[in-house]
């Protein structure tokens, strides 16, 4: 190595780091700014104080909000997993033309615009006449969903050895049984990431929502942009940061079983 | 095997699904933004685009986009040399600075960064403090907010695939060029940077598109003073119930993320085969 080699490797190093603190900024803030007494945006805090999350119990609709959220998030998780195992079996198993085509398409809903995604389902949905707020979310969050399912079951399963399904069908077991009992619990860690993605992608989406929800059927993300219309006080830095704490358990989890490293070769 | 004959048919209910809630709707969307009272039609593009206003908004989300990549692209390409060369610790410290704010959603980030724009906000109290500035100065509202805040949401799309590539990259190329006396600069733009360009197409392709369509980042840092297309096309159909304006401009938000898909995979496919 010369030293022009160096300079650049310490170049790259410190821009580097600096991106590291860059990145992690606005969490650290958000969670610094919501343990504060004060009822406006200070750093650091005057002092420090919980009355921010036990204001949270006073957010009206806060509640519905958030087990709206879940339920939408977890209903429609699950069903792309099973949508998600099917089209990737039939992929990377399949003996027919134009496969190629069908990874694209489950997996292209991650490159459109999700507002212009939302304005169609709005158009699609009225004209023929859904009506139902729930079910019009649910269905736009299974859009939201598969793709990221998708993405990580395609992955995983160009590298599996489907002789071992083949084997337990010698030993007896039905295709849908060899399937459940060998496949998926070998697939684990993908069904794990794409999973945890598609969970979060959909607790955290506005520009679907938005288009889908009535008065009564608002999602958390929704729900936040209206309080801090509102009442901008701290309280959002404490739902926020409850949030955090959500994504900070999913990043646990993950790295615990699958390891860093898997998590991001989407 | 009979069987494998009819395993296709397995990918069936997921792509109706997607067929009839995604890509249909989408389909219609296009179709409609066509036409005026079922004839073919070219007026609403027409309307929008003689307009002063709608074209300055357009202007605008282009230049904030391409402002969002170039400098995610410059803080990550450096930090994704630096990750590919880490191990043990600092690789993963790397990895949750990655991963953790891609878990955190995008309306937690974009509050995040409208209470540090803030006049009495965060970074105002480090520059006065620091003595930079006499007085609070305003930064909520700029486009220079918009971008920091558009480039820090989007980063780890623009680092992994950059990473991804540097990282598979024979580290004995730019070796073999430095013993046959090639300069660093010359290994750089000559062997490194060639090698990792489909990982740059990637992450600007990708970047591009998010920060073309985002919605939630200038709503809260901007807000509505600087429109972006997606905010005019949010106001259309929410406040404006102006469905017209709202299909057009949400088909030129279609037509601009597919060109930006299928211009990629192009320079991908061109990246590959020359390599």
């Amino acid at each position: 190595m010369t030293g022009t080699d160096r300079l650049f490797l310490a170049i790259s190093w410190a821009i580097g780091l600096c991106c590291v603190v860059f990145l992690m900024l606005p969490i650290v803030i958000t969670v610094a700014a919501s343990f504060t007494s004060s009822s406006v945006y200070t750093l650091p805090p005057p002092e420090w104080s919980l009355r921010w999350y036990r204001s949270l119990q006073e957010r009206s609709g806060l509640w519905e909000a958030v087990t709206l959220s879940l339920n939408l998030a977890v209903v429609s998780t699950a069903i792309s997993l099973v949508l998600g195992t099917l089209a990737a079996v039939a992929v990377a198993r399949g003996r027919f033309r134009g496969r190629e085509a069908i990874a694209t398409f489950t997996v292209s809903p991650l490159m459109m615009p999700g507002l212009v995604v939302g304005v169609a389902l709005l158009q699609f949905f009225r004209e023929i006449g859904l009506r139902d707020a729930y079910w019009s979310l649910l269905l736009g969050h299974i859009v939201i969903t598969l793709p990221f399912v998708m993405r990580t079951l395609l992955a995983s399963m160009s590298a599996f050895d489907f002789s071992l399904v083949d084997a337990a069908r010698t030993l007896g077991l039905s295709y849908p049984k060899a399937i459940l009992e060998v496949l998926v619990p070998n697939l684990a860690p993908a069904y794990l990431t794409g999973g945890l993605f598609a969970f979060l992608a959909s607790m955290d989406n506005y520009p679907i929502s938005i288009f889908l929800t009535d008065a009564r059927n608002k999602t958390l993300p929704i729900k936040m942009l209206q309080y801090l219309e509102e009442q901008p006080d701290p309280s959002l830095a404490a739902m926020s940061s409850g949030l955090i704490l959500m994504a900070v358990i999913a990043l646990v989890v993950g790295a615990r079983t699958v390891g860093l490293n898997r998590m991001i070769q989407g | 095997m009979r069987r494998l004959e009819h395993i296709g048919l397995l990918a069936l209910p997921g792509l109706t699904f997607l067929a009839v809630i995604f890509a249909l709707p989408l389909f219609m969307l296009l179709l409609k933004s066509f036409q005026i009272d079922g004839q073919f039609s070219l007026e609403e593009y027409r309307l929008f685009f003689t307009d002063e206003y709608n074209m300055s908004v357009l202007w605008r989300t282009l230049r904030v986009a391409a402002l969002t990549t170039i400098l995610a692209l410059l803080i990550a390409y450096p930090t994704a040399i630096a990750m590919s060369r880490a191990n043990g610790i600092w690789l993963s410290i790397f990895l949750v600075a990655m991963v953790l704010p891609m878990s955190v959603g995008v309306v937690v980030k974009a509050f995040a960064w409208s209470i540090i724009f803030r006049t009495r906000g965060v970074l105002n109290d480090i520059l006065l403090s620091l003595g930079i500035v006499d007085t609070p100065i305003r930064m909520l509202f700029t486009e220079t907010a918009l971008i920091i805040g558009a480039a820090n949401v989007f980063l780890p799309f623009m680092v992994l695939p950059i990473y991804a590539v540097l990282r598979q990259m024979d580290s004995r190329l730019p070796e073999a060029a430095a013993s046959l006396g090639a300069t660093p600069v010359f290994r750089f733009f000559n062997v490194t940077l060639p090698l990792s360009l489909p990982g740059v197409v990637a992450g600007c392709a990708f970047v591009f598109s998010l920060a073309v369509s985002m919605y939630v980042i200038p709503s809260l840092i901007v807000g509505e003073r600087q429109q972006t297309l997606s905010m005019l096309t949010a106001r259309s159909f929410l406040y404006l119930r102006n469905e017209a304006l709202g299909a057009t401009i949400s088909s030129i938000l279609l037509i601009i993320a597919i060109s930006v898909v299928l211009g990629s995979s192009w320079l991908a496919n061109r990246l590959g085969s020359r390599s």
